[in-house]
């Protein structure tokens, strides 16, 4: 049957209810791309999503649309999820600091304790 | 029941859990209760990812399908700005379909797969979308109220466990309030307009009240299955406290306009501080959300020729040799 709608736009469309058409096919959306904003100059790009586009092009303009719509954004930059390579959440120990890096710490660099020990024994 | 985790009657109340390594549980469910997110490469329980596919994807087709009865008045929206406003918002209701979509392929399911499941039927979203706009204050009422019924479900969702779709809310309900303020707006200018102008916005109150009671499904049932949900942070409110909170936000503002609702039984027990009302008809809610609602033949069918008649832009553009990826986050 035709669909007959509130909507004269959709009833215009004659739209039959019984169509079983638009089925997707894989890869009917594309392929998957993600998305780094840089709301201001001078800032980190920061990723803030993804989205399905046929190539970078068209990616920075559904970018635009999904993720610039509103609010601050100087640049934009899209990747192919497939091109970025990540490391397993299961070795997040590689990056834990072990006490014996402490040397790589500002802090422990004491050279006011040592110097005022100094001062000190020079006055004595 | 806009993305909302519910309760199957599989008959097997106790099998969330079942056939999972208890060590790599124990380790998953000690990192949630530590407020930790789960990330898509994180080890997760298979109930866990089915039911966070299921609850995301109708969230997902709700964005998409609910964008439709407010589209309905674009063309004829009364003046200009209302027009340029009420396209932003539809614009911004299907973009938080495409979020959602994301979040949810980051699981496993393809984008395709959740559309032929919407159009096949096999998927459900948000039953209020079943019902139709008769008039330009059904939009107005829709902007307001089932948007605010959106924002409490969304916000609430927002503090689950699922790193993907609290980030994708995040960004969602910084959009509604733009929606809220909008509907509101549109309730306001015709509530507070000529005789003519409120009797409409009062009909259309009328018309949307069952649905709205209806949105945040029914009473949860006490169960270990409930129980289970809540502890991975799935679910993260029942169903009557995500009512009750709406109850207690907009009905003060709606009597405040001087409107009604069609419940004679309304009203806050002050010594519970709980609303007290007639309990929805269920039974019309099962019967709409199985398919036999004033409008649900029709959005399927609009999303079907959508889905049709976009295809030859699709394949235009199409790279032959391009490979699916899940979306990283
Ligand atoms: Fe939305
Ligand atoms: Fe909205």
């Amino acid at each position: 049957m035709i669909i007959k709608s509130l909507d004269p736009r959709i009833t215009r469309a004659g739209i039959d209810d019984e169509s079983k058409d638009g089925i997707q096919q894989p890869m009917d959306q594309w392929h998957t791309y993600e998305v780094f904003q840089q709301k201001k100059r001078g800032t980190h790009h920061v990723h803030v999503g993804s989205l399905h586009a046929p190539d970078a092009e068209l990616a920075v303009l559904f970018a635009k649309e999904q993720y610039a719509r509103r609010g601050q954004c100087v640049n934009l930059w899209v990747v192919k999820t497939s091109d970025v390579f990540t490391t397993e959440y299961e070795d997040e120990d590689i990056f834990a600091t072990t006490p014996e890096k402490k040397y790589r710490e500002p802090e422990v660099y004491k050279v006011m304790d040592r110097i005022q020990a100094y001062k000190a024994k020079q006055n004595t | 029941m806009y993305g909302n985790a519910y309760v199957e009657n599989t008959g097997n109340q106790n099998s969330l859990t079942a056939g999972e390594d208890p060590v790599k549980l124990a380790e998953f469910e000690a990192r949630i209760a530590a407020g930790e997110k789960i990330e898509p490469q994180d080890w997760m329980p298979k109930e866990y990812r089915r039911q966070l596919i299921r609850m995301i994807e109708q969230h997902a087709h709700s964005e998409i399908i609910g964008s439709l009865p407010e589209g309905t008045w674009i063309t004829r929206a009364p003046g200009f700005r209302r027009k340029l406003a009420l396209m932003a918002k539809v614009q911004d209701e299907v973009g938080h379909a495409q979020l959602l979509y994301s979040a949810c392929e980051t699981l496993g399911k393809s984008r395709e797969d959740m559309i032929n499941d919407l159009i096949n039927g096999k998927s459900k979203y948000s039953n209020i979308f079943n019902y139709p706009a008769v008039t330009w204050a059904d939009s107005a009422v829709i902007a307001w109220l089932v948007d605010a019924g959106a924002i409490i479900n969304q916000l609430t969702n927002s503090k689950g466990s699922y790193g993907p779709y609290c980030r994708a809310l995040d960004r969602i309900c910084a959009e509604e309030s733009f929606h809220l303020k909008y509907g509101h707006d549109n309730v306001v200018f015709l509530a507070t307009g000529t005789p003519k102008q409120r009797q409409m916005v009062q009909e259309a109150l009328h018309r949307w009240w069952p649905p709205l009671m209806h949105f945040f499904g029914p009473s949860d049932k006490i169960s270990q299955h409930t129980e289970t949900l809540m502890k991975w942070k799935v679910k993260m409110a029942s169903n009557d406290d995500m009512r009750q909170q709406f109850l207690d936000m907009y009905v003060p503002k709606i009597w405040d306009l001087g409107l009604t609702v069609p419940d004679p039984n309304l009203k806050k027990n002050e010594s519970t501080g709980k609303w007290e009302y007639t309990e929805p008809d269920w039974e019309e809610f099962k019967r709409v959300i199985n398919g036999d609602g004033p409008c649900n033949k029709e959005r399927l069918a609009v999303r079907r020729m959508a889905e049709e008649k976009g295809r030859w832009v699709r394949n235009a553009i199409l790279k032959k040799d391009a490979q699916y990826v899940a979306p990283l986050a």
